[in-house]
C-alpha cells in the first residue's frame, strides 16, 4: 500500500509538475523548516528508534549534521522509515529531502535511478551468518543451503553471483522488511542469513540467542553505503557532500565536539577555514559561515560519530578497519576545505 | 407543399437542436472523452519530460535486460541469467497458481459449510457456525502470518523432518514428495486418460438424455471411475510401469531431489482459501435459503430421494443466487494473493513490483504493467463466471 502510495505520489509528482518551474531545495526546506530524512525500518547502528520513538544510529547522526549546518538545531529533522524496495522511489518522488539508509553505491542508482551519492559513510561488504551447530566455517560449504535475505537490495544480486560463480545451488527466500528477514531465520527457515557484514552485526542482536550464530569470513561484494539526494538540484547535492567532508576533516584536525569552542581561537588555517572564521565558504552553499562549527557543535566529527554508534564500545562491535581516516590506513579522506 | 413541409420540419427541428436530449448526450460525451485524452497526454508528456529532466531512465527496454537475482519457487525454467521479462513471467505464473489453487480449495471448503450450517446436526452446525465468523474476521494477513510463523515454522529442520513411509518428508523448508519421472510409453498412458475422459464425457450426455426419454440413466459415476482411473491403469500396466519415481534424499543443508511445495506457498494457500471459504460458506448458505421450501416439499412428494432432491432440485436454483457474490470473492481471492510479498512468497507484486522494479527504478512502467495484469486476470475470472452464470440463469418456459 505504502508503495502504491509513493508510486501514485511519483506519477503525481511527474506528470502533474510543470518541468523545471521548481523552487531551489534549500529554499524549500528553509521555508517548512525541517528536513525529511529516509531511514531504515530499523537497523542498530545505523537507524533505530529507541523506545521513546528517539531515532539513533549514524544514518541518523548524518542527517543531524546536515540539519545542523542549515538551522543550527540537530533536531529539525523528521524520519521516513523506508524498507529497501520502497527508499528509491520516495527519493525520486520528493517524500523525502535525503536517503541516509545504508544504500550501496552502485552505478544504475547513481545513473538510471536519478540519484546522487554524496559520499561512503560506512565502507561495508556482504557477508554471510550461520548456526554455529551446523558446523560450517567458509562461505564455499554453503552448497545447498536455503538464504534468507531482503528483497529490493544489491545483496539479493551479489547472493547470486557468488553462488553462480562458484558452481554452487541455493535456494532464495526474499522478504520485504528486515525485520520479516531475521523473524524467519530465526525460525530455521532458512540455514543462511545474508546483509552487509555492519547488518549482520546488528541483526545478530535481535536473534533469540546471538551467541548461537557466527559470521563466515568471506567478504563477496563491495558495498560502500552512504546518503544520496535526487537529480536536479546541484547545491543541495553540494551541501550534503560538504556536511559529510567537513565531518572528515574536523577528525582529521582534531577538532571535536568537547574542544570545537576552543578551536575557534585556533590559529592553524585549515582549522579556521573549517571553523568559518577564515573565508566565506559557508555563503557559497547558501549556508552561514560557521555551517561547520555547528555541525561540529551538535553532532561532533566522523570519528565520534563512527564509536558514538557502530564503534568498539556499542554492542555491534565494528572494528575502524577500512574506515580509519586515510592518513590511518583507512579509506575516509576528506576533500580540503580552501 | 412538400418544399413547405420540409422547411417546416427543418426549423422545427432547428429550435429544439440545444433541448434535444439526443444530441446534448452525443455532444457532453464527446466533450468529456475530449477531456479525458488531453489530461492523459498532457499527464503522459509531463512525466516524460519531468523524468526525462531528472535522467530517471524511462521506456520498456529494460525487459530484456538480465534480471541476476534468484527466484525460489519457478513453474517455467529461470535462472539468475534470465531476463526481468522472464522474471515477469514466473510471478505471474505463481500468482495465478495461488489463484487457481486457492479458488478450488476455497470452493470446496466454502460448499460444505455452507451446506454445514443448514444441518440439522447440531454440531456440524455449530462447528460451521464457528468456523465462518472467526475466519472471516481477522485480517487475511494475519492469517497468512498465522499459518507461516505459527504453524509452518514450528516443523522441525530438514534433519528431524517428519517422514510418511519414508518417502514424503514434511519439514519448515516444505513438503518433499517423489518426482514422477516419465519413460518411453508414458505418451499412451496420457493419451488413454485422455480418451477416458472424453468417453466419460460423451456417454453421460448420452445418458443424460435418455434418462429424459425414458427415466432409466447409466450409473454414471461408476463407469466415469472405470474410464478415467481405470484405461489409463490397463495401459500402463501393458507399457510395462514406464513410470518412475526419484526419492528425495537428505544431502548437505536441504534434500535433493524431489519435488518440494515450499512452505510459502502452502501457508499463502492455506490462508487465503479457508479466509475465502468463510464468504463462500455464507453466500452457499443464503443461495440454498433463497430457494423456498415448497420446492423441496414438491421433489420429495414425487418420490425423489433426499441426495438427488438437493442436486437436481436446490442447488441447480441456489446457483443462480450464489453465482454472482461468487465471482466477488474469487476476484478477492485473486487481488489478495499479493499480500504473498510479507511472507516472502515470490508471487507478481514480490518478484516485479518489488526486486524488479528496485533494480531497475521504473516505477511507473512496472506498476502500470502490475495492474494492467491484475485487471486482465480479474476480467479475465469475471467473464468466465459471468459466461456460467449466463448458462445456469432460470429458463423461461
Amino acid at each position: 500500500m505504502k508503495r502504491l502510495l509513493s508510486t501514485l505520489a511519483l506519477c503525481g509528482a511527474f506528470g502533474l509538475a510543470a518541468a523545471g518551474a521548481q523552487a531551489a531545495k534549500l529554499d524549500q526546506i528553509k521555508s517548512k523548516g525541517f528536513i525529511q530524512c529516509g531511514v531504515s525500518q530499523g537497523l542498530p547502528g545505523f537507524s533505530t528508534p529507541d523506545d521513546k520513538g528517539n531515532w539513533t544510529g549514524i544514518d541518523v547522526d548524518f542527517c543531524r549534521a546536515v540539519a545542523s549546518a542549515i538551522f543550527d538545531d540537530p533536531t529539525k529533522v523528521k524520519f521516513t522509515p523506508l524498507s529497501a524496495k520502497d527508499r528509491f522511489t520516495a527519493l525520486q518522488s520528493g517524500d523525502i529531502d535525503i536517503l541516509s539508509r545504508n544504500t550501496t553505491w552502485t552505478i544504475s542508482r547513481d545513473t538510471s535511478l536519478g540519484l546522487n551519492f554524496a559520499g561512503v559513510i560506512y565502507y561495508d561488504g556482504q557477508g554471510f551468518m550461520i548456526r554455529k551447530d551446523k558446523k560450517v566455517n567458509s562461505a564455499m560449504e554453503l552448497s545447498g543451503a536455503s538464504v534468507c535475505t531482503q528483497t529490493g537490495t544489491t545483496t539479493e544480486q551479489n547472493l547470486a553471483d557468488f553462488f553462480r560463480a562458484n558452481n554452487m545451488t541455493y535456494e532464495v527466500i526474499a522478504f520485504a522488511t528486515n525485520d520479516e528477514v531475521v523473524k524467519a531465520y530465526d525460525a530455521g527457515r532458512c540455514d543462511v542469513l545474508t546483509t552487509d557484514r555492519s547488518g549482520l552485526a546488528g541483526e545478530r542482536l535481535k536473534l533469540t540467542n546471538p551467541d548461537d550464530h557466527i559470521v563466515l569470513p568471506e567478504i563477496i561484494s563491495k558495498e560502500p553505503l552512504g546518503p544520496a539526494v535526487s537529480h536536479g538540484d546541484d547545491q543541495w547535492f553540494d551541501i550534503v557532500k560538504w556536511v559529510y567532508f567537513a565531518q572528515l576533516n574536523a577528525e582529521e584536525l582534531g577538532v571535536n565536539q568537547k574542544n570545537v569552542e576552543e578551536q575557534l581561537k585556533s590559529a592553524n588555517p585549515e582549522v579556521k577555514r573549517l571553523l568559518g572564521t577564515e573565508g566565506k565558504f559557508g555563503e557559497g552553499m547558501g549556508l552561514t559561515n560557521d555551517w561547520a562549527y555547528r555541525i561540529v557543535k551538535h553532532v561532533g566529527n566522523y570519528g565520534e560519530m563512527y564509536d558514538r554508534n557502530v564503534g568498539p564500545d556499542t554492542p555491534l562491535k565494528l572494528a575502524r578497519g577500512v574506515n580509519a581516516l586515510w592518513n590511518k590506513g583507512g579509506l575516509q579522506y576528506g576533500m580540503p576545505i580552501r | 407543399m412538400a418544399e413547405l413541409a420540409g422547411t417546416e420540419r427543418g426549423a422545427r427541428s432547428g429550435t429544439s437542436f440545444i433541448n434535444d436530449p439526443k444530441v446534448r448526450s452525443i455532444v457532453l460525451q464527446v466533450v468529456a472523452l475530449v477531456l479525458v485524452v488531453v489530461l492523459g497526454w498532457m499527464f503522459i508528456g509531463n512525466a516524460r519530460e519531468n523524468l526525462a529532466a531528472q535522467k530517471i531512465a524511462t521506456g520498456f527496454g529494460f525487459l530484456d535486460n538480465t534480471a541476476g537475482f534468484g527466484i525460489s519457487q519457478t513453474l517455467i525454467p529461470y535462472s539468475e541469467t534470465s531476463t526481468y521479462g522472464r522474471a515477469f513471467l514466473v510471478g505471474l505464473l505463481n500468482t495465478i497458481l495461488v489463484a487457481v489453487v486457492g479458488i478450488i480449495v476455497a470452493t470446496i471448503i466454502g460448499f460444505l459449510v455452507g451446506i454445514g450450517r443448514l444441518s440439522k446436526n447440531f454440531v456440524v452446525r455449530l462447528l460451521s457456525t464457528t468456523y465462518v465468523e472467526v475466519l472471516r474476521n481477522l485480517p487475511p494477513l494475519f492469517q497468512i502470518l498465522f499459518w507461516y510463523l505459527a504453524v509452518l515454522s514450528a516443523l522441525p529442520g530438514p534433519r528431524q523432518s517428519i517422514s510418511l513411509f519414508g518417502e514424503v518428508f514434511l519439514s519448515n523448508r516444505g513438503i518433499i514428495i517423489p518426482r514422477p519421472i516419465f519413460g518411453e510409453g508414458s505418451g499412451t498412458v496420457l493419451l488413454a486418460f485422455g480418451a477416458g475422459i472424453l468417453l466419460t464425457v460423451l456417454l453421460s450426455s448420452w445418458s443424460n438424455a435418455r434418462r429424459e426419454e425414458t427415466g432409466r440413466g447409466l450409473p454414471m459415476l461408476w463407469i466415469g471411475l472405470g474410464l478415467v482411473i481405470g484405461l489409463p491403469l490397463i495401459v500402463m500396466i501393458a507399457a510395462g510401469f514406464p513410470l518412475t519415481f526419484e526419492r528425495p534424499e537428505l544431502k548437505g543443508f536441504n534434500f535433493a531431489g524431489g519435488t518440494r511445495v515450499i512452505p510459502e506457498f502452502v501457508a499463502l494457500t492455506l490462508a487465503l482459501s479457508t479466509y475465502t471459504a468463510a464468504f463462500i460458506a455464507e453466500n452457499v448458505r443464503s443461495g440454498i435459503q433463497s430457494v423456498s421450501k415448497g420446492q423441496t416439499e414438491a421433489a420429495y412428494s414425487l418420490g425423489l430421494k433426499p441426495s438427488l432432491t438437493l442436486r437436481l432440485v436446490v442447488i441447480p436454483q441456489a446457483l443462480r443466487v450464489i453465482i454472482p457474490p461468487l465471482t466477488n470473492q474469487y476476484l478477492n481471492l485473486t487481488k489478495n494473493s499479493s499480500l504473498a510479498v510479507g511472507i516472502g512468497y515470490p508471487d507478481l507484486v514480490a518478484v516485479f513490483a518489488g526486486t524488479s522494479l528496485n533494480q531497475t527504478g521504473q516505477a511507473i512502467e512496472i506498476i502500470a504493467i502490475t495492474m494492467g495484469v491484475y485487471l486482465l486476470l480479474s476480467i479475465i475470472t469475471s467473464t468466465i463466471m459471468n459466461a456460467y452464470n449466463r448458462r445456469i440463469a432460470l429458463v423461461e418456459r
